[in-house]
């Protein structure tokens, strides 16, 4: 941005973190190296520096891990749920002591803006877990029953996008209902899920009960085909939840799977035009649009197109992209070679196929993964960038005429994860909420969270929900 | 009607009937309050350090209409505030001097001969400030009163009861027939006591009608309510001065004014003023700070600045 | 009893809100427990399969737009219906189940009960599982279930008509609507109820009801892209298994098939959350005015 008032640097301090040079799987509370001695390096997507190297679990060890969570699960399931709930408010707080270390951490090895973890990842995980909680000893109140039972030992695999917090989803309901766990951090951030070992041996957590598997997909894979495994949860791409939903068939594995999204986000002609754009950039740009509630699809009413492009271009000129430790970056880097190059191909595509790009003028950074905030318009339903998910910062602009258009429209999609509606009209949102297929709907806001909330989606979506009362059914025999 | 040297532009035709005016002013797009807050607030986090900091504490310092507004003002007072407003910091020249002094009518003579060949302006609240309770030719003989003693810049507030109560044209009329006093002689900056128009809508259609008048300041608030300038009513006004220059090529200054006591307020209202309404108004001729206090928080900061060490409230002037 | 010829009834599919043979032209000999042959059913094919999904979407929307009051109103219509018509059907499931008369009177009996149970549950589901969410933030936030869609049905194989309609009633009682595959074995009950649902008030392809193998059936449906869930009570482990794998391909809800001792139990509410979905819509509160804001 060409200003007088151009903003000095304004970093985040790094030395607030220690990194060791080398971790290893975290198992019966005990760091070990892998069986058969395999590491890999996670590296700071804004730098390319390789931040640590981490040891790679393979099948030996998500059987150990799988025996020790075991094993931990007669002890800790028949735990008063009073007791449950202390560890777990322990580790709510003893986050919150050490937010400003693990928000460093996960910018550096996400690549996402310290504003965001700072400001919106660290304080939902240490939310989650003070939700979660107050709910180990009031199961019987939550409607499953005089006294639900937890399941056993959950696999739960988690992606890049929101490391930590994805990982409070998944562990804290999973402990709170009485099931032990064993948890594969996506390959490129690895590092949070370790520092929360660490949390846990603060916390005085009986070992076992949290075990961490750092790996690649073949991880994932043995952790789910486990047969000692009772539930799997996995958050990720869809094309990987369907062959895991394959995997578990026929056995009585309970599973969650929160998968893809292709968000619509409506905009009537009556909306509240400078929250809206306000709402639009926060659906997309939000950590890069690398996430699976985005609202990739702008559905614009047409008599306001234009009005509403000049607007939303002006305010795109003044994102801030960069270095992601600055605190005044608001687009960070693509977490990784391979989600950059996914992007790249799908918005070329988007070009081929006729749909107009336009970006601001933004320079970006000559090493690390980096993507300039773009968006389409001429788009068309039959586009590839208006179905498949991009899960990068890529908007695509459609417009329609008429409610009933627009609701067609942002159903036509075999996803139902996230959409958002903005008027100014009550009842409209109403009527327009009530006929969309997606487990959240914004309406005049767009990407909140809160640990209160069931979050989930509709068709190719998953299913299953996760956060609020909801959360604890995929972690109770119900 | 009333015309303006301004009234050619494209939306002179909505102020043609009172019904006409009020269907333009509802027809501007709603206000979502949780979402303009939120907003503020986000920019509210920018970090300005170092380099960026001098820029904004200096910038700040030149864009305060140092005020007083009491009951016992004296000129002996207002004399003072005027030697301050021309030298903030006697200990260091490079120090800017500040916009205006804004002061009653009847403190204008004192106020120009303080401040004169400074380059300071004076400005003069007018229109039975603050209540803006008085008939028109009383708010009017008030104006002309500022203007004959030399005000560089006149703030003027609108009939906030015609506002509620519906009567727009009325209201715009008011703010015509003072901008005409005005003339070419002085500014006119339009408070509308947001505070007392209590919605953001009501902000916002304000902000249109003071512009559509002819306003060349729009301004939040007298200092004298509850509540006066917050981050979120100045980004909404923004955004109206924003759209209105693109829509009808006139540029219009805003003005905060009432509760903004510290610099790291300071920056973050330079920081809004930045990231949108842009940086043609980043000067003061269009953005202004109605404060008496900030001046002094803005001149420690400076100095913590230039030495290193946190300064005192004895190393400052007291006026 | 008079010597008179009796007239033969023709079973038929329902599907669509009409009474078709399957377009396949095929039937299969439908016997009684001791294998007295009691009537040919049809034998529906992957088309049949095919239009009754077609039929089943179109009914999506209105039934699920419908209120739940009006729901409610109309499955007890249902049980009114059967009351009427007990007779036969406790004729059809002795003949099916090879039941004493009292016996198949108790399991009727059971059924009517759970369709008037199941009457009730529309309009009171949604304040059970749903509700507002306490969220930090000025935001209003409500959960809200919904039907998941089209929904599969594989009826069990032995209760032919009380296990039919506890599986069958739950998923239309949320809004779902559905395409059950009758018992193999003992699919009159099933068919004839088509017949009561027609002169109830359950809309047109709410229900469609087809008859024939249990596995022919169930395969195109279990990986038919339109179909957004499957209950595999009426599926034995292996073709559970077949039908969950080709189920993934768009990710259908499944329900597993689970042992079931004794149909007339009290069901509780699982096979009603089993086919909802969770819809939660935000909206920010904001204050009364703009006076509330601050630094």
């Amino acid at each position: 941005m060409a200003s007088a008032f151009d903003y000095a640097p304004a970093p985040e301090s790094r030395s607030v973190v220690d990194i060791a040079p080398s971790y290893g799987l975290f198992i019966d509370g005990e760091f070990v190296e892998a069986a058969d001695g395999k590491v890999f390096k996670t590296v700071s997507p804004s730098t390319e520096e390789v931040l640590s190297e981490v040891a790679q679990a393979g099948s030996e060890d998500v059987d150990r891990a799988v025996k020790a969570a075991r094993k931990a699960f007669e002890k800790w399931s028949a735990l008063p749920g009073s007791e449950r709930a202390k560890y777990l408010f322990r580790i709510a707080r003893i986050i919150q002591e050490r937010s400003r270390e693990l928000a460093v951490l996960e910018t550096l090895d996400n690549g996402k803006p310290i504003k965001e973890t700072r400001d919106a990842d660290l304080p939902l995980v240490a939310a989650h877990f003070f939700y979660y909680a107050g709910w180990a000893d009031k199961l019987e109140h939550a409607g499953f029953g005089a006294s639900p039972k937890p399941l056993g030992v959950a696999g739960q695999v988690i992606p890049w996008n929101f490391p930590l917090l994805m990982l409070a989803w998944k562990i804290a309901p999973a402990l709170a209902t009485g099931n032990t766990v064993v948890l594969k951090p996506a390959e490129t951030t690895p590092l949070s899920a370790l520092f929360f070992a660490d949390v846990c041996r603060q916390a005085g957590l009986p070992r076992g009960v949290v075990n961490i598997l750092p790996g690649y997909g073949d991880t994932g894979a043995a952790l789910v085909a486990h047969p000692d495994v009772n539930k799997v949860a996995f958050t990720g791409s869809t094309a990987v939840g369907k062959e895991i939903a394959r995997t578990v068939a026929g056995t009585r594995k309970k599973v969650t799977l929160e998968l893809g999204g292709k968000g619509a986000n409506i905009v009537f002609d009556d909306a509240p035009i400078d929250q809206a754009v306000e709402g639009i950039v926060n659906g997309i740009f939000f950590n890069q649009g690398q996430v699976c509630c985005a609202g990739s699809r702008l559905l614009v009413q047409e008599s306001i197109q234009d009005e509403l492009l000049d607007s939303l271009k002006r305010r795109l000129s003044t994102l801030r992209l960069g270095d992601p430790l600055d605190k005044n970056t608001d687009i960070g880097a693509i977490n990784s070679a391979e989600q950059l190059s996914r992007i790249t191909s799908l918005v070329e595509k988007g070009a081929a196929e006729g749909a107009e790009p336009w970006s601001p003028e933004c320079e970006l950074p000559s090493s690390g993964y980096w993507f300039a905030p773009t968006l389409f318009t001429n788009v068309t339903q039959a586009h590839t960038i208006a179905r498949d998910e991009i899960f990068g910062p890529v908007l695509s602009v459609l417009t329609f005429r008429t409610p009933d258009e627009a609701v067609a429209k942002a159903n036509n999609t075999q996803y139902g994860l996230s959409a958002g509606i903005w008027t100014e009209k009550g009842s409209r949102i109403l009527a327009v909420a009530n006929k969309l297929r997606a487990g959240v709907v914004w309406s005049n806001t767009f990407n909140k969270f809160d640990p209160t909330s069931p979050f989930g989606g509709y068709k190719e979506s998953g299913f299953g929900r996760e956060g609020g009362r909801h959360g604890l059914e995929a972690y109770l025999d119900v | 009607m009333p015309t303006t040297a301004s009234a050619a532009h494209p939306l002179t035709d909505v102020t043609a009937s009172d019904s006409t005016l009020r269907r333009f002013l509802h027809g501007l797009p709603g206000v979502d309050a949780v979402g303009l807050e939120a907003r503020a607030a986000s920019l509210g986090t920018r970090s300005i350090k170092t380099t960026a900091k001098a820029y904004a504490i200096d910038l700040a310092i030149s864009m305060v209409d140092l005020t007083t507004l009491e009951g016992a003002d004296t000129p002996g007072k207002v004399r003072a505030l005027g030697a301050k407003a021309v030298r903030p910091d006697p200990t260091d020249r490079t120090t800017p001097a500040t916009a205006a002094v804004c002061v009653y009518p009847d403190m204008v003579p004192v106020a120009k001969e303080a401040v004169a060949g400074s380059g300071v302006k004076v400005a003069s609240v007018a229109t039975a400030f603050p209540a803006g309770r008085a008939a028109l030719d009383v708010k009017l003989a008030d104006v002309r009163d500022a203007v004959a003693a030399g005000a560089d810049e006149v703030d003027m507030v609108i009939d906030r009861g015609a506002f509620l109560s519906g009567r727009y044209l009325k209201v715009y009329d008011e703010i015509v027939a003072v901008r005409e006093v005005c003339g070419t002689a002085a500014r006119l900056k339009v408070i509308f006591e947001t505070g007392e128009l209590s919605t953001y809508d009501n902000i916002r259609r304000a902000s249109w009608l003071g512009m559509l008048a002819g306003a060349d300041f729009i301004k939040t608030s007298t200092g004298k309510v509850a509540v006066n300038a917050t981050p979120a009513n100045t980004l909404l006004m923004l955004e109206a001065v924003r759209d209105f220059r693109a829509q009808t090529g006139i540029q219009v200054g805003v003005k905060p004014a009432g509760g903004i006591r510290t610099s790291k307020d300071a920056i973050k209202f330079l920081v809004l003023v930045n990231e949108t309404a842009g940086e043609d108004w980043l000067d003061n001729h269009w953005f202004r700070f109605g404060a008496s206090s900030l001046l002094n928080d803005l001149l420690m900061q400076r100095q913590k600045l230039a030495t290193g060490r946190y300064s005192g409230p004895d190393y400052v002037t007291v006026d | 009893m008079s010597d008179r010829l009796s007239v033969l009834k023709t079973y038929k599919l329902y599907v669509g809100g009409k009474f078709p043979r399957s377009e396949s032209g095929r039937v299969y000999e439908v016997t009684d427990s001791k294998g007295k042959w009691l009537a040919n059913a049809p034998q529906s094919s992957r088309k049949d399969a095919r239009d009754a999904v077609v039929a089943a979407r179109k009914a999506f929307g209105g039934w699920s737009g419908a209120t739940a009051y009006n729901r409610g109103q109309v499955l007890y219509r249902v049980a009114e219906m059967l009351e009427g018509r007990k007779a036969q059907f406790v004729h059809e499931v002795a003949d099916a189940e090879g039941l004493s008369k009292s016996r198949a009177a108790e399991q009727v009996e059971a059924t009517i009960d759970r369709w008037v149970w199941y009457a009730g549950w529309t309009d009171k589901i949604a304040q059970v599982v749903g509700g507002g969410n306490p969220v930090a933030g000025p935001y209003f936030n409500l959960s809200s279930p919904e039907p998941t869609g089209v929904v599969a049905v594989l009826a069990p194989q032995e209760s032919s008509f009380l296990g039919l309609v506890s599986v069958l009633a739950p998923v239309i009682a949320t809004g779902n609507t559905a395409i059950v595959v009758a018992s193999e074995r003992s699919p009159l009950p099933a068919l004839s109820l088509g017949e009561v649902l027609a002169t109830s008030d359950v809309p047109g392809g709410v229900v469609n009801v087809l008859s024939g193998r249990t596995a022919e059936i169930a395969t195109p449906l279990a990986s038919h892209q339109d179909v957004n869930a499957i209950d595999l009570a009426g599926a034995d482990d292996v073709l559970a298994k077949e039908l969950e794998i080709a189920a993934a391909d768009n990710l259908k809800r499944v329900l597993r098939p689970q042992p079931v001792d004794n149909w007339t139990a009290t069901p509780g509410i699982d096979r009603l959350t089993a086919f909802l979905e969770t819809k939660t819509v935000w909206h920010p509160t904001g204050s009364l005015g703009a006076s509330g804001s601050s630094y």
